[in-house]
């Protein structure tokens, strides 16, 4: 980029901005909308839920529990993983709880053949191709449809790949990864606005992945550590839980939370600090929280070690 | 937005391939050279609302340099302002662009279902022998050649298509094809001596009834295509061209509309949805239209045409584009739309010229933009090219693709006539659903609901192919027999003796011999557990080993689809490993549980998945192994 070379100072006016900075009345709130509620039936039960609801919403009002795995409640629902799906009346194929809003007089059975069909596959598939050994609720969910991932044989194709550590913060497991979309949302317009991170390639190789791969230092990434906060498999992982994973001293019964609030700046964040053994091993936030919704940054997220260090060393005179 | 880059810089010839799409950058802020009326901050720096040039400005690059480096993709984020790393994400959704280096000059040699047929598995093999394997350079590292899938060529196979990037970026079809004949191409396009024409439409060897000298009944998708419509609009409208958007004019929206319910067109991308619901979906948001500037109604007309064994869409844009777009601008009328779209399949070069061309001489005719036949009515259309994916004829990952997004689908609802394109009221078409609409408008909806059957009007355009005597396009009014449609194309070829018709496709669905006096109609297609799809009807001799075609079927899914949910992401290649452990004679167990869990897959995959592509990626192979015991 050349510099700007004043020729002669004399008539030099200080550039004025071609835009105008815009300047409007300050928007009104849009007025409330009172919401009118919907009566719909899942599996036999009927039920009333305001406008707007979704299937999931419906069935976990009655108490049904259903499977997910890219949805959480503060990001949009992408519904990929299709563990969710049921069966709904009319319609030729089945339907992701987690984002089909509800509709007057759905039918919905969430535990039909059907369903429970696909629920199973779709585990079957996920635990063929990915490494799930750090995905909480996977194992009770594989039980509860008898999944056996095991007869796809031997040789089948999985997303196994060495793993990514090439920061001090967090290390990317790939092979754990089952493309929930979830971080690539935290890193984007869902939270951070960062963009470092996007899917690539296309199919059965498609992955998360920054420009061209490029290590995350030299991406656009700023270590919020927010992708961490909503991956739901343990493929993106603090670096302080992976070198314990690793001395096999990782210990959740042994861990303790505590909540507190971030101690850097004003904003005044919820940190829910998790410790084991009397040091900090990993820090996370409330997803109902209304400010953080379950997001930090870097100081908040990583910004503990401080706490950590013992007196044994004094500062040199 | 605050774009954080790598080291990479882009050269000046990438540089000029971009700003060949967009422009020279208005500031620094857009990556041209600092000024002293940039100022400090961003006033100029906004490139909000252009992210829909990425894919055109991706293709420029490509067709420039021959594959996007890191220099070049960070000059394209900087320039639209997109984060590199979601500029990344879709170049690399896309098989037409290379992230590697590799030389410029490409030929794609498709070795897909139509092409086995005619010999594609001869032809690489000599071309391994001669030029070496696939994927490597050849010709002293100035070329290479690419196994590829379907190129849409199939009444010509074995098929090849030749790219040539550079300041003057070619296109060559070569089709049907031969060793020697490839080799003296890549040399012709080494020295710069490719033929300006990509490609000659040759109607004895792709629409034998435009041929022909009359026919009977007369054609009404096909006939004007043996006449030289396709480069003059005077021609055009000599032969009825324009009298279509002419009556729409006089009966208004809602007297076309009416012609268009009369007429009973289904659509025929191959979900046979209703044309005029579609349109009046939009034409009934009018009033929403004139309360809200922001909103906006598009149309589309998909012509992203990939389906293993369809041709009928290019041929139709190749021989009668005027055609295309008279129906589009009828579309436009109707629906408000003043902006419509063509997103045209990346490896269509004769049809993307040809249309380009009709588009341009309509708008010096006045029959496209301001005020249209005095009418009033504005309207335009641009043309998207496609960038090798198959998922992008989806008509939501159309969507996204024209956005600048990867082209995944998006969940229904909200359907594309609530949210669609830029997520406003659009209009989505197949190119020969809308070269029916002027003939409907010009000769009366009730007179076209005559043709056919009851539930299946009109005429349809059915895409030979394979084991047959004189592969191309035919047109038939619907309700025409299998055997009918053979007999008229010259009957079986290869050793004459009939083993299996593949209809519609990849998606589509095998049928024997004995199904041969199906009517070719909706419902009759159905009844036999079969679909029309995209009317292809590709045939298989008895010395075709069906084993590989189903296995190439699974490949071609493997590579096609998008990966974003995960029963057809997995599903297909688990369905690709399946096949490949039976063709190789080792199932998991026996033969029949792997077929067992074959048609689990299926079922998953069709109830589960997101698009048509995963609901649809087992529906040839289930009905293959549900008509035959080919593995045991």
């Amino acid at each position: 980029m050349s510099e700007i070379v004043i020729t002669n100072p004399a008539n030099f006016d200080a550039p004025r901005p071609t835009i105008p900075l815009p300047r409007g009345p300050i928007p009104a709130a849009p007025p409330k909308i009172a919401r009118r509620s919907i009566d719909i039936k899942i599996d036999g039960q009927a039920i009333s839920v305001p406008e707007g609801s979704t299937i999931l919403d419906a069935a976990k009002e009655l108490g049904i529990e259903t499977p997910t795995l890219c949805y959480l409640e503060s990001l949009t629902p992408v519904n990929v993983c299709r563990v969710c799906v049921v069966e709904l009346e009319g319609s030729r194929t089945l339907v992701p709880a987690c984002s089909r809003k509800v509709e007057p007089n759905m039918s919905i059975k969430t535990d039909s053949e059907r369903v429970r069909l696909s629920r199973r596959i779709v585990l079957e598939f996920l635990a063929s191709s990915v490494d799930l050994s750090t995905a909480p609720n996977m194992r009770e969910y594989m039980d509860r449809y008898d999944a056996h991932p095991e007869r796809f044989g031997e040789t089948r194709a999985t997303v196994a790949q060495p793993i990514k550590i090439d920061n001090d913060l967090y290390v990317r497991d790939y092979s754990k990864c089952v493309l929930c979309y979830k971080c690539v949302e935290a890193c984007g317009v869902d939270a951070q606005n960062t963009f470092a991170i996007a899917v690539a390639g296309r199919g059965f190789s498609a992955r998360i992945a920054t420009e061209f791969d490029v290590p995350l230092p030299d991406s656009a990434c700023v270590y919020c550590g927010n992708c961490i906060g909503v991956c739901p498999t343990g493929a993106l992982m603090f670096k302080s839980e992976y070198d314990m994973r690793q001395a096999g001293t990782w210990d959740e019964a042994r861990q303790t939370q505590t909540d507190t609030i971030c101690p850097y700046c004003g904003v005044g964040c919820d940190l829910t600090v998790h410790q084991q053994d009397g040091k900090i091993v990993r820090v996370t936030s409330p997803l109902d929280h209304s400010v953080t919704h379950g997001n930090l940054c870097i100081k908040g997220r990583f910004g503990w070690q401080y706490v950590q260090i013992q007196p044994a060393d004094p500062p040199e005179e | 937005m605050d774009i954080h880059l790598t080291n990479a810089q882009a050269t000046a010839e990438e540089r000029v391939a971009v700003d060949s799409e967009l422009g020279v950058p208005a500031s620094s802020w857009q990556g041209g050279q600092r000024q002293t009326s940039d100022t400090r901050a961003a006033y100029n720096g906004d490139s909000h609302g252009q992210r829909h040039r990425l894919l055109p400005t991706l293709h420029a690059i490509q067709n420039g340099i021959g594959w996007i480096s890191p220099g070049a993709l960070n000059y394209v984020a900087l320039r639209l302002d997109i984060a590199p790393a979601e500029v990344h994400g879709v170049a690399s959704f896309y098989g037409m662009f290379a992230l590697e280096a590799r030389p410029r000059i490409v030929a794609h040699v498709c070795d897909d279902i139509a092409c086995i047929t005619r010999g594609s598995q001869q032809l690489c093999a000599e071309l391994e022998s001669t030029l070496g394997p696939a994927g490597s350079p050849c010709s002293g590292g100035r070329a290479i050649w690419l196994r590829s899938q379907c190129l849409g060529l199939c009444e010509r196979a074995p098929a090849v298509l030749i790219s040539s990037a550079g300041e003057k970026s070619h296109e060559r079809v070569l089709a049907p094809a031969s060793a020697r004949a490839v080799q003296f191409l890549l040399d012709d396009a080494i020295q710069d001596r490719l033929p300006a024409e990509p490609d000659v439409l040759d109607l004895k060897a792709s629409v034998p009834q435009a041929a022909q000298k009359s026919s009977s009944p007369p054609l009404r998708l096909l006939h004007r295509i043996s006449q030289g419509c396709a480069t003059t609009i005077e021609t055009y409208q000599k032969f009825g061209g324009y009298e279509g958007l002419r009556k729409a004019i006089a009966l208004g929206p809602e007297g076309t509309l009416r012609e268009l319910a009369a007429s009973k067109l289904l659509g025929r991308g191959g979900a046979a949805f209703p044309i005029a619901k579609k349109w009046e979906a939009l034409f009934l948001q009018r009033n929403l239209l004139q309360q809200d500037s922001g909103r906006a109604h598009y149309v589309i007309c998909n012509a992203d045409e990939s389906e293993p064994g369809t041709f009928k869409d290019r041929i139709l844009m190749e021989g009668d584009p005027f055609a295309v777009i008279e129906g589009i601008t009828i579309d436009g009328f109707v629906t408000g739309a003043r902006q419509g779209y063509v997103y045209l399949r990346g490896e269509y070069p004769l049809a993307a010229e040809r249309m380009q061309h009709a588009i341009d001489s309509a708008l010096e005719n006045g029959f496209l933009g301001e005020n249209i036949l005095g009418s009033g009515l504005q309207f335009n259309i641009e043309i998207r090219r496609g960038a090798g994916a198959y998922i992008c004829g989806e008509e939501t990952a159309l969507f996204n693709s024209i956005e600048g997004y990867r082209g995944e689908p998006r969940n229904k609802p909200p359907f594309p006539t609530q949210s669609g394109l830029f997520r406003q009221p659009t209009a989505v078409n197949n190119v020969e659903t809308l070269v029916n609409v002027p003939g409907i408008i010009r000769d009366g909806g009730a007179a076209y609901a005559k043709l056919g059957t009851d539930n299946s009007a009109g005429t349809r355009l059915f895409c030979l192919c394979g084991h047959i005597a004189k592969p191309g396009v035919y047109e038939l009014a619907m309700g025409a027999t299998l055997r009918q449609l053979i007999d008229l194309a010259g009957g079986v070829a290869g050793n004459g003796k009939l083993q299996a018709i593949l209809l519609g496709g990849a998606a589509g669905a095998f049928v024997s011999p004995k199904e041969l006096d199906t009517p070719l109609t909706f419902e009759g297609t159905r009844a036999i557990g079969a679909t029309l799809g995209s009317g292809v009807v590709m045939l298989f001799d008895e010395t075709v080993d069906l084993r590989q075609i189903l296995l190439r079927i699974a490949s071609f899914f493997h590579h096609e689809t998008c990966g974003q949910c995960v029963p057809c992401r997995v599903g297909v290649t688990r369905q690709e490993e399946s096949l490949l452990r039976l063709v190789s004679g080792k199932p998991l167990g026996s033969a029949a549980q792997e077929i067992a869990m074959l048609r689990e897959m299926g079922q998953a995959m069709r109830d589960a998945s997101i698009c048509g592509l995963g609901q649809t990626a087992s529906s040839a192979i289930e009905s293959a192994l549900q008509r035959w015991s080919i593995f045991s």
